[in-house]
């Protein structure tokens, strides 16, 4: 069942395209990655989900419902931690998290106890003195207190130490081992890796990447350094090997992941003697979108 | 102290003046214009020498209207308008003084802005000294703008000049002032919160001082540099000593900004901040109650005020023994507040006036707080939990529909329950007080209204709301003195607010008041609701 479902989503801002027909679907029980580079639509997306910002053009349905006609009835369903947590400055830390969880439809006080603990919050400090990290922490354990079906969460580390984060991690698991739905927009790809069942990659407000890590990294090429006795001849001229550099008995290149197993096999013909391959990250994935971006824009 | 310390201030008074650039030009062509303004009102009322001598005589014989705006120093065009324009000129440029420079200091620092600068070469002194020179300057630009506009009026220039002067000097002290606060509180908040307080502490002193000066309580006014602005005593015999008092004033108060600043980490305040509850208490669970919390200080600060200003018109009112209705010179100068009636209504419905402007600030402030908080996303946190839009705008709508009335009642209450003690009439004169304070609501909703409705449909051009209070006060300020068409009258709301002390309670304006303001804000719900956020 789809806790998520957008389709042919289109937003302007005044005469500038934000997104441009993008289309995604998040599961039930998922936690789906959805990353780009800064002013991607990542936010606009969220933001359209939650009700807060008009569509222009597009069928978005959230937990069954329109966000915008049926906001209140799904808000209780969810909770939401923005990118840039910004708190009322007379309130302490501890005030916020029972207001907002309240204002969602009420929370478990030991869970909320339990997680002012594990991410080692002060509660009793005005939110004017937090600082960024703990601004976070604050709308984080507001939201995981609360007992909702789907987490939207809005680069919801990118103030965190790496001590938090892997407290985060813990919990995204705890969420996930639930049930529960998340979408997490991110650009800390090390993070979307090890938490993210499946990703969507957005840039300039298109959805240019669909799919789990294992399908995307078939998209890209594998680095392979082969040492062999004999030179390699010949391996220019098959479909899917690029960058190839021959030096004595020492050879790079990258390639294709449907040419890998040709290539396997004929390499074996010139007697290997190391080999190191070095599968995509999601940093490469990324980076290759994003090369090509400023490519175009050089251009 | 070395010159490291304050490396950067030229580059930061550049961007101050950037930053500036809108404010800065109205701040100070105000006061001036003000000034302008009463002269030329003076010119036309009281053209002879007798008639200016009997107003001024008047004046000083009336507790009430020393105590709100001082004596009377010289019975001349001049020493009129110094007299009237005095009390405007200090909230103005004092207000507008301490702003800049808590703006400029403290808030930055707050919102992280500073970081940014203070990581590069710029001094730990430079900020301060930075809106200093600011301040100072655009100080002196008044200064000269009022001298050059009376002497333009054919008054005498060295009396033109003290009051000029005197306009600035007063700026001075509350930059320097503002200055000392910023590096004490750790918020811009509590910064403005406590000039505020020294203000109202220090035109209290000069009004009790200045009432009771034949009692010899001068000395009150001596304490208070709101007092020195009228003992300069522009177009009299000018003491040009007392300017010595505000220079030391600001010397001594820069000198301790300035330790103090030294003293204290980048971010920190002396006064540390206190610690809040662990836990929300149970009454803490909605939008109502939320925004009850955030308005609760303010609301209470300001209704503290609105009392102690009603116990002093009240007590006032009665302590003076002369009715001044039977003079048809003043009572020109009465007729737009209260007609031509008795002294104390008309004193009464003067400083209602004033206190419809300060209500309808207030509510101003209050209903864009809405704005504010969607600004800073922190309207996003309720608004995506299961709170919808029209409830989150109307808690925070009741509490200003509410706390317009309460500071309205905060005035009306003692200052009708004083009146009434001492005329020992309390059941006659307390409902009448009051129900001519409230008569003031509807007004004041129908600015709260105009700041609804552009948050609502226009959000980017919600500050167009202080300029229409801004135009109805200006209409009014004409109003009050010179021949104005009744068609620019009724462009105030207030305008037509029922002037109940002397013609009685009349309904009809009251409720087309309300319900003008009723449509405005049903506007602007209906606006929020369709738009987007942020």
């Amino acid at each position: 069942m789809s806790v998520i479902q957008i389709q042919n989503l289109t937003k302007y801002y005044g005469k500038t395209l934000a997104l441009d027909s993008v289309d995604l679907e998040v599961e039930q029980g998922e936690v789906f990655g959805f990353i780009g580079p800064n002013g991607a639509g990542k936010t606009t997306t969220l933001r359209i989900l939650l009700g807060l910002l008009r569509k222009n053009a597009g069928k978005v349905s959230v937990l069954g419902g329109d966000p915008w006609r049926d906001a209140v009835a799904l808000h209780r369903r969810l909770a939401y931690v923005p990118g840039d947590v910004n708190l009322w400055p007379s309130l302490s830390g501890g005030e916020v998290i029972d207001l907002l969880a309240r204002l969602r439809g009420g929370f478990d006080q030991s869970r909320r106890d339990e997680l002012v603990k594990r991410f080692a919050l002060d509660p009793t400090r005005q939110c004017r003195t937090y600082s960024k990290g703990n601004r976070q922490k604050v709308a984080l354990i507001a939201a995981l207190a609360s007992d909702v079906e789907l987490f939207i969460l809005d680069e919801p580390t990118s103030g965190l130490d790496p001590l938090m984060e892997a407290t985060f991690r813990e919990c995204v698991a705890e969420i996930k081992r639930a049930g529960k739905t998340v979408l997490l927009s991110s650009h800390i790809l090390a993070e979307v890796e090890a938490l993210c069942d499946r990703i969507s990659i957005i840039k300039e407000g298109k959805i240019v990447e669909t799919g789990t890590l294992t399908e995307l990294r078939h998209l890209t090429r594998t680095s392979v350094s082969v040492k062999t006795r004999r030179q390699i001849t010949g391996l220019s001229t098959f479909q899917g090997v690029h960058n190839l550099t021959v030096d004595g008995a020492s050879t790079r290149f990258s390639v294709d992941a449907d040419a890998i197993n040709p290539v396997m096999q004929y390499l074996t013909k010139f007697d290997v003697m190391a080999l190191t391959s070095t599968l995509p990250t999601l940093e490469d994935l990324f980076l290759r979108h994003y090369e090509l971006q400023t490519g175009e824009s050089a251009q | 102290m070395t010159v490291g310390e304050f490396s950067g201030t030229g580059a930061l008074i550049r961007l101050i003046l950037r930053r500036d650039r809108l404010l800065l030009p109205i701040w100070i062509a105000l006061p001036p214009l003000f000034a302008i303004l009463v002269v030329a009102a003076f010119v036309s009322l009281y053209p002879t020498a007798a008639s200016q001598q009997m107003l001024a005589a008047q004046i000083v014989n009336s507790p009430g209207f020393v105590a709100l705006l001082g004596p009377v120093s010289s019975p001349t065009i001049g020493g009129l308008s110094a007299w009237r324009s005095g009390l405007f000129a200090a909230v103005i440029v004092a207000g507008a003084n301490a702003l800049t420079v808590i703006r400029h200091t403290r808030a930055d620092e707050e919102t992280g802005r500073y970081e940014l600068l203070g990581s590069g070469a710029v001094g730990r002194r430079a900020p301060l000294s930075a809106s200093l020179v600011v301040t100072l300057g655009a100080d002196l630009v008044i200064a000269a703008l009022v001298t050059a506009g009376l002497v333009a009026f054919g008054l005498p220039v060295v009396g033109s000049l003290a009051l000029g002067l005197s306009f600035a000097a007063i700026g001075w002290t509350f930059a320097a002032l503002a200055g000392v606060a910023a590096q004490l509180a750790e918020s811009s908040g509590v910064a403005r919160g406590i000039v505020g307080a020294i203000f109202v502490l220090f035109y209290l002193l000069r009004a009790v001082g200045d009432a009771n000066e034949q009692s010899g309580q001068s000395w009150l006014s001596w304490m208070s540099p709101i007092g020195w602005m009228r003992l300069v005593q522009p177009f009299a015999n000018e003491r040009w000593g007392v300017f010595a008092l505000f220079l030391g004033a600001f010397i001594v108060l820069i000198l301790v900004a300035y330790a103090l600043a030294s003293r204290r980490d980048i971010g920190a305040g002396i006064l540390s901040p206190r610690l809040g509850p662990a836990r929300a208490s149970q009454w803490l669970r909605g939008p109502l109650a939320l925004a009850w919390r955030l308005h609760r200080r303010t609301l209470l600060a300001w209704a503290a005020l609105f009392a102690v200003y009603g116990i002093m018109i009240g007590y006032l009112a009665t302590t003076s023994a002369y009715l001044l209705a039977a003079n048809p010179q003043l009572a020109n100068l009465f007729a737009h507040f209260g007609g031509a009636s008795a002294y104390t209504d008309a004193l009464f419905t003067l400083s209602l006036t004033f206190l419809g402007w300060v209500a309808a600030a207030y509510a101003i402030t209050a209903t864009l707080r809405l704005q504010s908080e969607e600004v800073e996303g922190r309207a996003d946190h309720v608004l995506t939990t299961a709170v919808s839009r029209l409830r989150w705008a109307a808690s925070d709508l009741a509490l200003v529909v509410i706390g317009s009335a309460v500071l309205l009642a905060a005035f009306g209450l003692p200052a009708g329950l004083a009146y009434g003690l001492s005329t020992g009439n309390v059941g006659y004169e307390l409902p009448r007080v009051l129900v001519a304070t409230l008569a003031y609501l509807p007004a004041v909703w129908v600015v709260a209204g105009i700041a609804m409705a552009l948050y609502g449909l226009v959000p980017r051009v919600s500050f167009v709301s202080w300029g229409a209070l801004g135009a109805f006060v200006l209409v009014e300020l004409i109003g009050e003195t010179l021949q104005v068409s009744q068609s620019v009258l009724n462009i105030s709301p207030f305008n037509h607010v029922p002037k109940v002390l002397v013609s009685g309670v009349s309904l009809m304006p009251l409720v087309s008041l309300t319900l003008l303001a009723l449509v405005l804000v049903i506007a602007g719900l209906v606006g929020f609701q369709r738009r987007s956020i942020g």
